[in-house]
């Protein structure tokens, strides 16, 4: 009970800081996964059209997820140094994974009948995509997002190691002195963003999905 | 006119599903391909639009070979009701319709005519259905949408796999006449694809009756009635219907050329006083220069009498031809027959007494000897 009121204490009193960390956290993984959105949606299609590719592709951001989180950080700072971008790189990198393979499902699952007529009344390869397999894939890509955005906003908290800031400040703060206090008041934001960014992509991803189900 | 000359069509695995096909779908006609589960039907219509290629011999459209017309192109000119309907389920049933008029450009209050035109056409209001989206539709209603999105940008070939097989008999009815009226108007060619004789010898200018990858026999509905080239054909046909179809006279022998018409100029009031004049409870509505418009129903007359004749004529009873086969009346569920000539002028009605007399005569002496 004492430990609680010790912690509401601190973060009450620390509210403006933390906040600040807060931002920052969000701002890494914001950064993260518009680039993963960027880079994985096209290398998620051209896995779905491009049989060849689609081998090639999806192992390749399998093993990116593979490494351990502390490994991958580490190595990127060999090359891109100490800093919130290189925290931002190793997300993006996690980041990938779920969004890439669920762009291709995405695109796979379209109902056959569906493109047929797509393409039986007179579409283009392209406008078959754009008009009709990429929105029909969204549900699935929504998906992928939200468990992205999770994993990043987690996988952020180690970002002191690599000079970064965020939410991870406390929490490493608080190890390093032994602080239970200031690690939670860490944590405890931190847990709650990823639980925020689960609740709130998961509406999300289900308005999709009951607009698409057929 | 589309032509196939030995045509033959292996897939992938090495499956043989057309075998040497030779069929000619004339311009203006409407085509029914008919015959068992996978015996070709679906894999002959997706030749014509090059979803699929044929392994060799040749096709052509208008006399040029099919493989060097732009596929794209083809499409577009081509309306195709696909087998399972494949509405595209995140767009709305307008975007739907509405699909091939915006590849093609159409300006927005071209496409939104047409869209609601369509849409009334098979019975859906525009603006209840408009906005929805297809799962919120039933199934009957789905098959509707996509026969439509064919029929959108007025292509002169409609490819039609099995359209109508999701609807309740009456709407399946409707949608056959409508089909009927608008081949007729405005000449399109029509390949139709259906499990349903009855549909087939209804609507058909020429059916082709297929069984495992090869035609077994083409020619018009009485052709095929007529004289079924074996037994094969025979059992598909049923025996019910040889017995209805064997010589049947055309439509002509049937007329009952006293059967009076009203001018639509009328007053309600006159058509009644015919009507109940004639016992008759359904009256042919001719214009001044006797041309057929349609039929008022006695129903309909007497409950709304207070408005002009013109607004109770229901167009959508189609009239026949005095060449046509009688067969097609009787595969129909209609209850009036209007006959007219090539040019639409009103001659009579088909006089079902008549009919069902010479009916009567063929079956019975024939269940005397079965039974
Ligand atoms: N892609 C394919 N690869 C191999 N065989 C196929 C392929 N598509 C169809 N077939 C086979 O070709 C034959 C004809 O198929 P098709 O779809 O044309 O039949 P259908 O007459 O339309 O049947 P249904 O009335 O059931 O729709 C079937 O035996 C089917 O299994
Ligand atoms: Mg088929």
């Amino acid at each position: 009970m004492d430990f609680l009121i010790e912690l509401g204490t601190y973060m009450l009193e620390n509210s403006s800081e933390l906040l600040a960390l807060a931002g920052e956290h969000v701002m890494m993984v914001l950064y993260a996964i518009g680039f993963a959105l960027l880079v994985g949606i096209p290398l998620g299609i051209l896995a779905a059209k491009f049989k060849k590719a689609a081998p090639v592709i999806l192992s390749l951001v399998n093993i990116l997820q593979l490494i351990p989180s502390l490994a991958m950080l580490a190595i990127l700072l060999i090359y891109f140094g100490l800093g919130n971008s290189t925290v931002v790189i190793g997300l993006f990198f996690y980041s990938l994974l779920p969004i890439v393979r669920n762009t291709y499902v995405g695109l796979k699952e379209v109902d056959a009948s569906v493109t047929e007529a797509g393409r039986g009344i007179g579409m283009t390869p392209l406008q078959l995509l754009w008009k009709v397999e990429f929105p029909l894939s969204i549900p699935f890509l929504m998906a992928g997002l939200r468990v992205a955005a999770v994993i990043a906003v987690a996988v952020a908290t180690i970002a002191p190691y690599i000079g970064g800031g965020g939410l991870g400040s406390e929490i490493v703060g608080g190890i390093n002195l032994q602080n239970d206090v200031r690690l939670y008041a860490g944590a405890i934001p931190a847990a709650a963003l990823a639980i925020l960014a689960d609740f709130l992509l998961g509406i999300f991803e289900r308005k999709t999905k009951n607009r698409f189900a057929n | 006119m589309i032509q196939l000359k030995n045509v033959n069509k292996v897939y992938e695995d090495g499956f043989q599903a057309l075998k040497n096909i030779n069929l000619t779908f004339e311009e203006g006609k409407l085509n029914v391909l008919i015959g068992p589960s996978g015996c070709g039907k679906t894999t002959t219509m997706k030749l014509l639009n090059r979803l699929i290629d044929y392994t060799d011999g040749e096709l052509t459209i208008d006399g040029k070979i099919i493989s060097e017309i732009d596929p794209i192109e083809l499409r577009r000119q081509m309306g195709y009701v696909i087998q399972s309907i494949g509405l595209f389920p995140h767009m709305t049933i307008y975007d739907n319709v509405a699909t091939v008029p915006k590849l093609l450009k159409w300006d927005k209050a071209k496409t939104k005519d047409r869209v609601y035109e369509l849409l009334n056409m098979v019975d859906l209001d525009p603006e209840v259905y408009c906005e929805r989206y297809p799962n919120e539709l039933s199934g009957g209603q789905q098959q509707r949408i996509g026969v439509i999105r064919a029929l959108a940008a007025e292509p002169k070939i409609i490819l039609m796999d099995e359209p109508f097989s999701a609807l309740d008999p009456i709407s399946r009815e409707q949608l056959q006449d409508q089909l009927v009226q608008l081949q007729q108007e405005i000449n399109k060619t029509i390949i139709f694809v259906t499990h349903d004789m009855d549909e087939a010898i209804k609507i058909a200018d020429q059916i082709i009756l297929m069984r495992e990858g090869e035609v077994v026999q083409k020619g018009t509905p009485r052709e095929i009635l007529t004289n079924p080239k074996d037994d094969f054909v025979r059992e598909f046909i049923g025996q019910e219907r040889l017995e209805k179809a064997q010589g049947l006279p055309p439509m002509t022998a049937f007329v009952d050329a006293n059967f009076p018409s009203v001018n639509v100029e009328k007053s309600v009031d006159d058509l009644i006083d015919v009507m109940v004049k004639h016992k008759k409870d359904q009256m042919p509505i001719v214009d001044n220069d006797d041309k057929y418009l349609g039929i008022v129903s006695l129903y309909d007359a007497v409950r709304k009498h207070d408005v002009v004749l013109r607004d109770l004529v229901n167009p959508d009873i189609i009239a026949y031809r005095e060449t046509a086969e009688v067969e097609k009346f009787v595969a129909s569920k209609d209850t009036i027959a209007p006959i007219v000539k090539e040019d639409e002028t009103f001659i009579g009605v088909l006089d079902q007494d008549q009919l069902l007399a010479v009916l009567h005569d063929k079956i019975e002496p024939k269940s005397g000897v079965r039974s």
